[in-house]
């Protein structure tokens, strides 16, 4: 855990760098993450990424690939285009929400 | 009467119906809903295709697990419909309950995945997670002669989430017998970043594959099958000669045809109570609920402890007492003889340590040992002569941090 100043804000990371408040979050914030990893947000990025943040807020998960295929309308395809090779994990970071879970 | 009716009567299903048999009051009756008219010894089917058992011994009449006085219906269900307090079967018969469990599990569906099912189904394409693929596989494997063999699981979450390892480590160790291992590539691809979910479990799983020479391909999420490959949604290419793929694991087809179910079909409940989102009168057990832990019979055993006490609540019209916290133990056969176990909740990953005897056992936990494959033999009669019948279990329903080692204490020799 660690809290580091990020576009001007005051927030907390956990040790793999995910926001641990998804409330610390802003779209300057997710502009700035996205750059740790390589990323410019395009519209397409947004729309995704205000999707999961939408998503979240109504049923307290990070949505998996196929929810946001089945209910968010962002294709896997494109979530591998637009967040490249560990795309859910990519957006959840961006998005300042928790690590999805990996069903054990 | 009031009636409790329970959809499928797998592991999950059996074991409530006979923990509450002997314990609902006289003014209730249970009804069943199964399609089938055998059950399957499930963790066998991991062992048949190395001939390391018996199939005939797999398979035992449903029936002989039901007490007397449960109604059962053979059938399958078409939907539920929650405002009527009634199921509709395929038949047409219309079954109206008071309160209502669903137990229908989760299946897998390789019509998921373009090419799954196509020329190489069955032949250089197999899964083992159904008796007619563990059997086909079998024989695949009697004609393999070397060759690149790819383990695969295509999404999470699936039932029992070691098999796919066990099995690579079981290839493995057949190869080796065979003296052809050096003949064989084995590779492990998982759209996990790891070996496992969890990271203590995932380094040690993972060393055992590197120090077994299994290639691991991570990342990796399956969109289609084409050409004798495994081609990812990032057109990654992993070739084989003879794929065991898990395919997408989704609950029964009414469940979303209800309105009761997520993307995948598994019931939307709450975690520790596993009544189902928006109702009070319709429950959720074992694979066919959505659950952060694993889809596997030691969940839906532990899980059944937690659901009956509260259940007996629940229809005196008290609150229940209990919360399920994720509880789940695993044998991971490593090969050789040995095997791991793992046991874990919603909280704690699975870490090293003795169970269920904080330092006596007899049992390790995340270390390979004859004690351990033993277990995981001696569990098929457990299965059958405890298990199902509902009889009480010498472990507790509730993960036990006695024993183990804590995450940040673990040394170097992990």
């Amino acid at each position: 855990m660690s809290d580091v100043l990020v576009a001007g804000t005051q927030i907390t990371l956990d040790d793999e760098g995910f926001l641990t408040d998804p409330s610390e979050w802003s779209p300057d914030v997710a502009s700035e993450l996205a750059a740790n990893i390589g990323l410019e947000l395009s519209d397409e990025h947004w729309a995704a990424i205000n999707f999961a943040r939408t998503d979240f807020e109504e049923n307290g998960e990070t949505p998996t690939l196929r929810r946001m295929a089945q209910a968010g309308g962002v294709s896997t395809k494109e979530m591998f285009r637009l967040f490249p090779k560990k795309p859910a994990k990519k957006m959840a970071y961006v998005a300042g929400l928790p690590k999805p879970v990996g069903c054990v | 009467m009031k009636r409790l009716l329970i959809l499928g009567s797998g592991t999950a299903g059996t074991i409530i119906v006979n923990k509450l048999h002997r314990r609902l009051p006289e003014d209730w009756e249970i009804h069943v809903v199964e399609p089938s008219r055998e059950h399957l010894y499930q963790p066998g089917l991991l062992f048949l295709p190395f001939g390391r058992i018996d199939p005939r011994n797999l398979h035992r009449e449903t029936e002989a697990f039901l007490p007397k006085g449960v109604t059962r219906w053979t059938g399958t269900v078409q939907r539920v419909v929650p405002d009527g307090d009634k199921v509709e079967l395929e038949d047409g018969t219309v079954i109206e309950y008071d309160q209502l469990v669903i137990a229908t599990g989760t299946t897998p569906r390789p019509d998921q995945t373009p090419g799954m099912t196509g020329p190489g189904w069955r032949e250089t394409i197999h899964d083992f997670y159904t008796y007619e693929g563990a059997l086909a596989l079998w024989e695949a494997l009697r004609n393999f002669e070397g060759g690149r063999l790819v383990v695969h699981v295509s999404e999470m979450p699936i039932k029992c989430p070691v098999a796919p390892l066990e099995f690579a480590f079981l290839a493995d160790d057949h190869f080796r017998e065979l003296g052809i291992r050096d003949d064989v590539d084995v590779v492990y691809v998982t759209p996990l970043s790891g070996a496992f979910t969890k990271p203590v479990a995932s380094r040690r799983l993972g060393d055992m594959l590197s120090r077994r020479r299994i290639e691991l391909e991570t990342d990796f999420y399956v969109e289609r099958i084409e050409d004798g490959a495994l081609w990812s949604y990032d057109e990654r290419e992993v070739p084989f000669d003879l794929l065991v793929t898990v395919p997408v694991n989704m609950g029964a087809k009414f469940v979303g045809e209800s309105g009761l179910g997520d993307e995948l079909d598994f019931v939307k409940v709450d975690q520790g109570t596993f009544l189902a989102e928006g109702y009070e009168n319709i429950f959720a057990i074992g694979d066919a609920a959505a659950l952060p832990t694993s889809k596997a019979g030691s969940v839906a055993h532990f899980a059944a402890d937690v659901f009956v006490e509260n259940f007996l609540e629940h229809i005196a019209g008290l609150p229940m007492t209990r919360r399920f916290d994720g509880h789940a133990n695993c044998f991971v056969e490593a090969g050789g003889g040995k095997a791991l176990l793992i046991d874990f909740n919603y909280d704690t990953e699975p870490l090293p340590g003795k169970y269920p005897l904080a330092s006596i056992g007899p049992l390790s936990l995340l270390k390979e040992t004859r004690a351990n494959h033993l277990g995981k033999l001696a569990f098929e009669k457990i299965y059958w002569n405890v298990l199902l019948p509902g009889r009480p279990m010498p472990v507790a329903s509730e993960m036990s941090m006695a024993g183990k080692i804590p995450a940040d204490q673990i040394g170097d020799e992990l």
